[in-house]
């Protein structure tokens, strides 16, 4: 019975593996496709759908919009992040939960429902509408994302390693620079990656608080109205993929170095 | 110059709202002693020496190191170092770079730095590992890079925190050892906080016994051992009989009691007795009661039976009932004699010294 049971289950993971990464397969696919219409037989095999990318100046500025709102989101959503992370796993205090919670409640939000009131506010405030309110944007919604990594960089941070740099003579301010900054720069270097990378995929706020200057997805979604542009459209949307691929590994990577100084600094306490 | 005070704690309080860690600690260890705070966990122990390193700042009563009140100085400015009880060692550094922390900003030049940490290294037999990564070392070798990284500062203090705690038996006793050979080297102060009775006192030139915040008693091993002030110092430092006694005088430092088995004893009057009180506490430690072996003789005995015996190796423990006591006695006696041949249910007579017999507060 067990083991009929767990020959379904098998089956099941490898269906839902296949539904879940099968469609990003076809994304590379038809984007060295030759014909501009993404169907099966494949024409032949091309790259220029990846040559034209660069000479295409609005997808360009929109790169350069997307990395200047994915840099400005990711370092104040870490800074932000550090404030919040180190309050919550060092001090006990009123509230802390609430905080924490409330923090974390951008990441169930209905993001639409976030952009519109997000737009209200910025309208009532009399803001303009440009990069600047993109960035406020994905800060909110950044900041659950740095937090968690954050936490699990702080959490269990033994505090005597403070305490102990401070009995060897050293300032609060040295202390920071030689031991707590180091402990917890790759738990730093891996918040600053998945913020940017978070920021570099989101639509829907960057659709609504973009104005006229857009970011990548927006752009992306622009151009899906002309059937001729699809195999481009593909290309980029093939180099984002990869893009964020790398970043996120390398996040991990950072993330899980954090966890082992981390637990190494208290196994023993 | 000996005797000269290191550490004058007086009139220390630590209170966390209406808790009192520490009540009204007042106490001067000597420079080039060691010293240990001893006491079950929450006595205080932890918070006096987190006070004396300037990790906590007292609520009351002020702390002095080698002459300077430490009130308002932070811990980077002391003349202590510690060894952290979870060692603290820095682990994205290797053991080099621990040990040279704090000589990095002492700006000593990279050849006095070296032969620093060299010496340090070579004090706590470390040479050779200086490259190791902290992560590579084991629970002893991480200890020796905690004491290493304090003695290379040359503090006038060298305060630890349960730094055997961590460690298992054979190593435990093994450093032990070490460490008081090591402070007899270097001749710094070493304050020790235990709730180890064995570690306090095998190393300690003097300890100070704690309950609930209060110093109990500050002596010397033996003192604390074979002349508790009261019940709980000597239940705490070790297996200790038990006797009710009535108080038949008291006269200055003198005090006589009688009890059922041993008749009137004159000893000395444990310090802070209410000579209005007339029942008290009569202890003898159970190696300080000798079974007398078929016609021995000895000028003071009781005799008894033995309901129970416990057999240790080294040692077994006879547990004897004495007509008259409330309570059996606890008698150990150490196994080159022919321990065996006494089977429960067997009269027994004891030997005993009447120095052995200490009053005790309640």
């Amino acid at each position: 019975m067990s083991r009929i049971l767990s020959r379904w289950l098998t089956v099941y993971a490898f269906l839902y593996i296949v539904f879940l990464y099968l469609p990003v397969i076809f994304l590379p696919i038809f984007s060295v496709n030759t014909s501009a219409v993404p169907q099966f037989p494949l024409a032949g095999f091309t790259s220029k759908w990846y040559v034209e990318l660069p000479k295409t100046p609005a997808l360009l500025d929109a790169a350069w919009n997307s990395l200047i709102v994915g840099l400005c989101a990711a370092v104040l959503s870490t800074i932000l992040g550090i404030c919040a992370a180190r309050a919550v796993t060092r001090y006990r205090f009123r509230g802390r939960t609430v905080a924490s919670g409330l923090i974390m409640a951008p990441l169930v939000l209905p993001e639409i429902i976030l952009a519109v009131s997000l737009l209200i506010v910025i309208l009532s405030l009399g803001l303009q509408l440009s990069l600047f309110t993109v960035i406020l944007g994905h800060v909110l919604i950044c900041i659950p994302y740095s937090v968690t990594v954050l936490n699990a960089g702080f959490e269990g941070f033994d505090r005597s390693l403070e305490e102990a740099s401070a009995d060897l003579g050293e300032t609060a301010f040295g202390t920071f620079r030689r031991v707590t900054l180091p402990m917890v720069a790759p738990a730093i270097i891996s918040s600053l990656l998945v913020s940017f990378t978070i920021s570099l995929d989101e639509f829907i706020i960057a659709f609504f608080l973009a104005g006229t200057e857009v970011t990548l997805p927006v752009y992306i979604w622009g151009q899906l109205r002309f059937a001729a542009r699809l195999p481009g459209v593909l290309a980029l949307g093939t180099l984002l993929l990869v893009g964020s691929f790398i970043l996120l590994s390398f996040a991990e990577i950072m993330r899980r170095r954090a966890q082992r100084r981390i637990q190494m600094g208290g196994a023993i306490a | 110059m000996p005797d000269r005070p290191m550490i004058q704690i007086a009139g220390v309080s630590k209170a966390y709202g209406s808790f009192k860690a520490l009540d009204d600690a007042t106490l001067t260890i000597r420079e080039g002693e060691f010293f240990s705070l001893l006491g079950p966990s929450g006595c205080g122990k932890t918070t006096l020496l987190r006070m004396i390193a300037g990790f906590d700042t007292p609520t009351e009563g002020t702390i002095a190191i080698d002459g300077q009140p430490m009130d308002g100085i932070p811990a980077n400015r002391r003349p202590t170092n510690m060894v952290f009880q979870s060692y603290a060692i820095f682990p994205h550094l290797n053991v080099d770079q621990n040990v040279a922390y704090g000589l990095k900003r002492l700006k000593l030049g990279a050849a006095e730095e070296r032969r620093r940490v060299d010496e340090a290294l070579a004090q706590v037999s470390l040479s050779g590992l200086g490259k190791r990564g902290a992560t590579e070392l084991s629970g002893g070798q991480r200890q020796r890079v905690a004491l290493a990284r304090a003695l290379v500062m040359r503090p006038k203090v060298l305060l630890l925190d349960e730094p055997l705690s961590a460690l298992d038996k054979k190593l435990r006793e093994q450093m032990q050892v070490e460490l008081r050979r090591l402070q007899q080297a270097v001749g710094i102060t070493f304050v020790l906080v235990t709730h180890d009775q064995y570690e306090a006192l095998g190393m300690s030139d003097r300890i100070a016994v704690m309950f609930g915040g209060r110093i109990a008693q500050v002596a010397a091993p033996s003192q604390i051992y074979q002349r508790p002030v009261n019940r709980q110092v000597a239940d705490f430092l070790g297996g200790m009989n038990f006797i009710r006694a009535n108080v038949v005088e008291t006269n200055g430092t003198a005090i006589t009691v009688e009890t059922a088995g041993f008749g009137r004893v004159k000893t000395e009057k444990p310090s802070g007795f209410n000579d209005e009180t007339r029942e008290t506490t009569l202890g003898i430690r159970p190696e300080r009661l000798r079974v007398l072996w078929d016609d021995a003789k000895a000028k003071h005995e009781i005799a008894g039976t033995i309901v129970d015996r416990h057999y240790f190796g080294e040692i077994t423990h006879f547990i004897v009932d004495v007509p008259g006591f409330e309570k059996t006695l606890s008698v150990s006696e150490s196994n080159n004699f022919g321990a065996d041949d006494l089977p429960v249910g067997a009269p027994v007579r004891l030997g005993y010294d009447p120095d052995a017999l200490v009053a005790l507060a309640d």
